[in-house]
């Protein structure tokens, strides 16, 4: 085994039996966790205490930030070339709607999509849980809980004791 | 929740489900119907080809348009595909903010579906650019000419609104891929696979904490996606709407075409859905009562479809134009009164048989349903367009218009330009949505055993 461990990994087969041993977990004092589902585990935000994503609020930027370049954009360029097409206003408002709020949403749902992989520190190809030998199955039936080594509370053997008291069908230590 | 979260068989594994639907790109299980399709999608890509360098050796000549209908084939498939694009981004994006279940088991091929669809729609106003190699001149860049592209015309909406809808789009279907493409990369055993999944999952390792960001980036695109879908067809009927032109000048226009778009893109979501569970035996997740949904969705859709219809000749009726009115009568009884009523008798007619249960539950009719309405609905955005063009306010002006040999090869060849990225796909991706699934059947096992 490795001097360096990254933490305890424990398998459970419900979703029902990670929260309750995250629950469990908590309770024991154990404060850096974190859990490997195959699809979102409603509440498991809540029992862990993560704090809550902010993707809304760069979505919310980008929001501004596409509307302001479309509105300068199309004003830009009719400041800069004014065209009088039959007496038509130079700088129309409702001409300038779709442009605008078709840039809003592209720089919105852009500003999601790569702040979502950003603050995933996506892509990283690889992951110590990866090593993991049963840790393929978390994307297909199983959920993982996972104990940092960084975890004041982290202490190799007592974890993996703990883990296997909550009621984890395996566990194992996961090399950094 | 209802009766309606029972649309999966709650008798199968989470992991079962991950097997069979990483297994069609792993271990590809229909080998010759995919060789066959794909030779018939690349003989028609290549006819696509071939029209196309003729048009730009000789120029738009070649179709059959003339003043006044300068505008046919290219504008009409323009908003065909383009409708056909849209039931994609509704079923996955609306379907999920109101949590349908049954959304599940169809999203992920219909947003495949709309991609491509949608580049269909996009080359179509290159095509018929006169001369195409100055696309870039829509997009605002410092020429030497000191001239900007001129945003106050529909136009240049156009290119705005379809690039766009075309990249949400893709952002959208790849988010909702990443946590499939994972699953399939911890299934891979080929080497190849490995690598090819491994960099497109990018790392996902279903940690709790990205599933949170990504539960927010993902519901809050779908958000902006719906309202985008209602943008880019009101955009387009608003280039129809914005004109004079009689039958064209009306405010029905931008509903009426949105609707039209769902109505044309569910059909082809059902074709694509009744097609692929007999291809790959995925009976166990696009269920009868996926289908049966499907079936009303249509029949809904298609109704609201035909109140356009109504309305459109009311319209005509109520303003007293006479150039309205002559439209009108044209429709009914003119040159081309054959693309009306063969819009309304494949729209409408067949559709009908959807009102009984056990039709709509049985994959053979609703594929021959769906089948009638896209041509329909192809009749029907021709005749929008061409008898509003061929007889206008002069008599003077006043011409026919026939498809040439080359607006139909144009128009088949888009259909291979559709179908090969599509069978493509169909081999790479997990054509339905893996993890989604096996919520859903989490949820569905929960509700059993809770009563």
């Amino acid at each position: 085994m490795a001097e360096q461990l990254y933490g305890a990994l424990a398998e459970f087969s419900t979703p029902e039996d990670l929260l309750a041993a995250t629950r469990k977990a908590r309770e024991a004092g154990y404060r850096y966790l974190d859990a490997f589902t195959p699809f979102p585990v409603e509440g498991l935000d809540r029992i862990s205490r993560f704090p809550r994503p902010t993707i809304s609020f760069i979505g919310l930027g980008g929001a501004i930030a596409g509307a302001g370049t479309a509105l300068a954009m199309q004003f830009f360029t009719n400041f800069d070339y004014p065209l009088n097409v039959g007496g038509r206003p130079i700088y129309p408002v409702s001409a300038f709607a779709v442009v605008t709020f078709e840039l809003t949403i592209l720089f919105s749902a852009l500003a999601m999509l790569f702040g979502m992989l950003w603050q995933n520190w996506l892509p990283r190809l690889s992951y110590p849980v990866f090593n993991g030998e049963r840790f393929h199955r978390a994307s297909k039936d199983r959920f993982f809980l996972c104990v940092s080594a960084e975890d004041a509370r982290f202490d190799a053997s007592e974890t993996l004791a703990f883990l296997n008291g909550i009621g984890a069908l395996s566990v194992e230590l996961v090399p950094e | 929740m209802s009766e309606q979260s029972e649309i999966l068989p709650t008798r199968q594994s989470m992991g079962g489900i991950a097997e069979q639907l990483t297994g069609i790109p792993l271990h590809f299980p229909a080998d010759r119907r995919w060789v066959i399709a794909m030779t018939v999608a690349s003989a028609l890509l290549l006819l696509l080809i071939v029209s196309v360098v003729e048009l730009f050796t000789r120029g738009v000549g070649i179709w059959g348009i003339n003043i006044p209908v300068n505008w046919a084939f290219a504008i009409h498939n323009y908003v065909w595909w383009l409708g056909i694009g849209h039931a994609g981004t509704l079923i996955s994006a609306l379907l999920l903010l109101t949590g349908s279940e049954w959304r599940n088991s169809l999203n992920r091929f219909a947003e495949t579906m709309t991609l491509f669809a949608v580049v269909c729609a996009g080359i179509y106003p290159i095509l018929h650019l006169g001369r195409p190699w100055y696309v870039y001149w829509m997009l605002p860049y410092p020429a030497t000419m000191g001239v900007w592209p001129q945003f106050r015309s529909p136009l240049e909406w156009d290119i705005w609104a379809v690039l766009t809808y075309l990249t949400v789009s893709l952002a959208f279907w790849y988010t909702g891929l990443i946590p499939d493409l994972a699953a399939a990369r911890d299934r891979a055993t080929r080497r190849g696979w490995q690598i090819f999944f491994g960099v497109a999952a990018l790392g996902w390792r279903g940690s709790a904490r990205h599933w949170q960001r990504w539960q927010q980036a993902y519901r809050l695109t779908a958000g902006l996606a719906v309202p985008l879908v209602v943008s880019v067809h009101s955009e387009v009927s608003l280039l129809f709407a914005a004109g004079q032109i009689p039958g064209w000048h009306s405010t029905i226009f931008p509903p009426y075409f949105v609707l039209g778009a769902a109505f044309s893109g569910f059909a082809v979501v059902s074709i694509i859905a009744v097609s692929l569970r007999s291809w790959f035996g995925l009976k166990n997740l696009v269920t009868d009562d996926h289908l049966d949904v499907l079936g009303v969705v249509l029949l809904a859709t298609g109704l609201m479809t035909g109140y356009g219809y109504v309305f459109e000749v009311f319209d005509a009726i109520y303003s007293g134009e006479p150039h309205e009115i002559q439209t009108l009568v044209d429709r009914f009884a003119g040159a081309y009164a054959w693309t009306y009523w063969g819009a309304v008798i494949f729209n409408f007619i067949p559709l009908q048989a959807l009102w009984l249960r056990r039709v709509r539950r049985s994959g053979w009719m609703l594929l021959l349903i769906s089948a009638s309405v896209v041509v329909g609905m192809w009749l029907e955005r021709y005749m929008i367009l061409v008898t509003s063009l061929y007889r206008d306010f002069l008599v003077s002006s006043w011409s026919h218009f026939t498809p040439t040999f080359w607006d139909w090869s144009t128009y088949f060849g888009t259909i291979g330009l559709f179908l090969v990225p599509f069978l493509i796909a169909i081999r790479l991706v997990p054509m339905i949505s893996i993890f989604e699934s096996k919520e859903l059947l989490h949820e569905e096992k929960e509700e059993h055993q809770h009563g």
